[in-house]
């Protein structure tokens, strides 16, 4: 009889790999495949002979050659996209905290926090590349943000901002940040109301003061979410692409310590202009590129892998 | 009075000083929130040149004039129209959606019902790879489409959606809350075969999640500019997406017209805003949901 039911289990465990099957056969041939294809053709040239395209093995000439190099600019974009990444994601983290302060302080209800939320989170949810355009729109030299702004008296260059380079990089900044501090404020609220009342309750008795109570409970408590919150944004970030390609293109070409470059070209932007690029001679080069980018999220995820693994043998 | 006391009536009087200060940048933060968008629905029935001087912030009557003009406009630059545009997104996402969500149901209940030899390596791997942004491997992708000769097709778009590993984390997190295994053994002593016990015993218990996640599956991929701009926009211009008939009035920058622009900008948005205003209760709580995983 027991062995009956011993091989039934068995039998069962079958279907979990069945079922698991259309969702790895479909994550080998879409993203496994691909990333192991981009990672060879990191080391291989194409050249155009004639008519065909000849492909030689290169090693790490790609490297050498495109990456390794004085002035590469697969280091500017990378720098600008963690500089635009950092411009939107400190403001965004520190206005979201208080708000999530704000929202649940038991000692000063705010009314009509449901419709905050919805109004704040708003942007979020409204497709990138629309919101992208909007403000492309109402930035024109003869746009409505640049028109009231002039009239309120801020100095505005007469070519408007969207040519001026560091200009738009503040705004496209400002972009992200308006799109997703609601976000960050709802899943912090979330945090919070997950910490024990009974914490807030013992701390009050002891004649800790608001102020305190944030610092020395709701900080130190909220640190994973916050860890959480900081990789997904930065990993996200340095996938930026819809804005700075639908607010002014990359920007405008600005002079950087003796360097020419495009003020808001990001990574991305950097691989997809040599993925699209003459025939697939640059595929060498963009898949470099990849490579790149891949080892730095690789780099950032492991650094949140680690924070949390410390975390979980403190315990 | 004790300590306690005081720090109360302490914090009530800075209460009354501070709220005031809290709610005027709550609805600061949140005029900013709309004023762009309402610009955008008020520029959209301006004529070209009452859109470039910003003394008009209440609507006039240029929308369908404007609407017109739009149409015109994109047929002389060989643009698809806008409800082209929008019905060749709803063809990719809503397949894409129902795909992502009932397999991310599936392989969710493959690790949380049955055990086998490799449960815990599958899901770890599960875990692993859900911070790999596609970004990364994108010339590989496009090798793949070509070797399977759906470059320039919408398949891309969709069948990739089978594997979401975020969306089967969610999945997860949600059947260990709430999902009881005895269920299952009780469907098999009836009789049920085990894929049947999926669809009419398993799905219908997982219907809140799966609509939760399936909202953001399909903003996200409604959302989507960076696939389709690489495997549409070159080939096939007919099958452009939303998001892909943005960028292409936006790079078709000769005799530009504000107010028809706006009025593009309006119809874009205006179906996954309603959609929004409508579902922003559940949507709130999904994004809450998503901070709780760690």
């Amino acid at each position: 009889m027991k062995n009956e039911t011993k091989n039934k289990t068995v039998e069962y465990g079958r279907y979990g790999y069945i079922f698991l099957a259309p969702f790895f056969v479909i994550f080998l041939i879409f993203q496994f495949f691909p990333l192991v294809y981009t990672f060879g053709s990191a080391f291989v040239q194409t050249v155009k002979k004639g008519r065909n395209a000849v492909e030689t093995v290169v090693g790490l000439g790609n490297f050498s050659s495109y990456v390794f190099v004085k002035g590469s600019e697969v280091w500017s974009s990378i720098g600008i996209t963690i500089c635009l990444w950092l411009l939107n994601f400190i403001p965004q983290i520190l206005l979201s905290l208080l708000l999530a302060a704000w929202f649940t302080d038991i000692q000063c209800k705010l009314k009509g926090q449901g419709a905050y939320k919805v109004i704040m989170y708003m942007p979020n949810i409204i497709t990138a590349a629309s919101i992208a355009f909007l403000f492309n729109a109402l930035f024109q030299v003869q746009g409505t943000i640049t028109l009231l702004l002039k009239r309120m008296g801020v100095p505005i260059p007469s070519n408007g901002v969207l040519d001026h380079g560091w200009t738009s990089l503040f705004i496209i900044a400002f972009i992200q940040f308006w799109m997703w501090y609601g976000n960050t404020m709802i899943v912090l609220i979330a945090g919070i109301m997950g910490i024990s009342p009974s914490l807030y309750e013992a701390a009050m008795v002891d004649g800790a003061s608001s102020r305190q109570q944030f610092f020395k409970i709701t900080v130190p408590l909220l640190k994973p979410i916050l860890q959480f919150t900081m990789v997904t944004s930065c990993i996200g970030g340095l996938q930026m692409y819809d804005i700075p390609q639908l607010f002014n293109a990359g920007g405008p070409v600005v002079n950087y310590k003796g360097q020419q470059l495009n003020s808001t070209t990001t990574i991305v932007m950097t691989i997809k202009k040599y993925v699209e690029s003459g025939a697939g001679q640059n595929v060498g080069r963009a898949s470099a590129y990849s490579v790149v980018l891949f080892v730095i999220t690789l780099a950032v995820s492991m650094v949140f892998y680690i924070l949390t693994s410390e975390k979980k043998e403190k315990r | 009075m004790s300590q306690m006391q005081i720090n109360m009536t302490q914090d009530k009087k800075k209460v009354k000083l501070t709220a005031p200060f809290r709610y005027v940048i709550c609805i600061l933060l949140c005029f900013l929130s709309i004023f762009p968008f309402y610009m955008m629905i008020i520029n959209g029935t301006l004529t070209n040149s009452e859109v470039q001087v910003a003394k008009y912030f209440l609507p006039k009557s240029h929308w369908f004039e404007n609407f017109k003009g739009l149409q015109i406009w994109c047929q002389n630059a060989q643009i698809i129209s806008i409800w082209k545009a929008m019905l060749n997104s709803l063809i990719i996402t809503v397949p894409a959606t129902i795909l992502q969500v009932y397999f991310a149901a599936l392989t969710a209940y493959a690790v949380t019902v049955y055990n086998f030899r490799f449960r815990n390596a599958a899901w770890a791997f599960i875990y692993g790879i859900m911070m790999i942004p596609m970004q990364v491997s994108i010339i590989g992708f496009i090798k793949v489409c070509n070797l399977t000769h759906m470059y320039g097709t919408m398949w891309p778009l969709i069948i990739p959606a089978m594997a979401a590993p975020t969306t089967v984390y969610f999945m997860k997190q949600y059947m260990e809350a709430g999902f009881s295994v005895e269920i299952v053994d009780a469907a098999r002593i009836d009789g049920s075969g085990e894929f049947n016990t999926f669809n009419t015993i398993a799905l219908p218990l997982l219907k809140p999640a799966m609509a939760t996640q399936a909202i953001f599956g399909f903003v996200g991929s409604w959302n989507n500019l960076y696939t389709p701009s690489l495997i549409l926009a070159t080939k096939k211009k007919e099958l452009g997406t939303l998001p892909l008939y943005i960028e292409a009035i936006k790079s078709n920058d000769k005799q530009r017209d504000w107010g028809q622009i706006y009025v593009a900008l309006t119809i874009a948005v205006m179906p996954i805003l309603i959609a929004y205003l409508v579902l922003s209760k559940y949507i709130v709580a999904g994004v809450a949901l998503g901070g709780v995983k760690e």
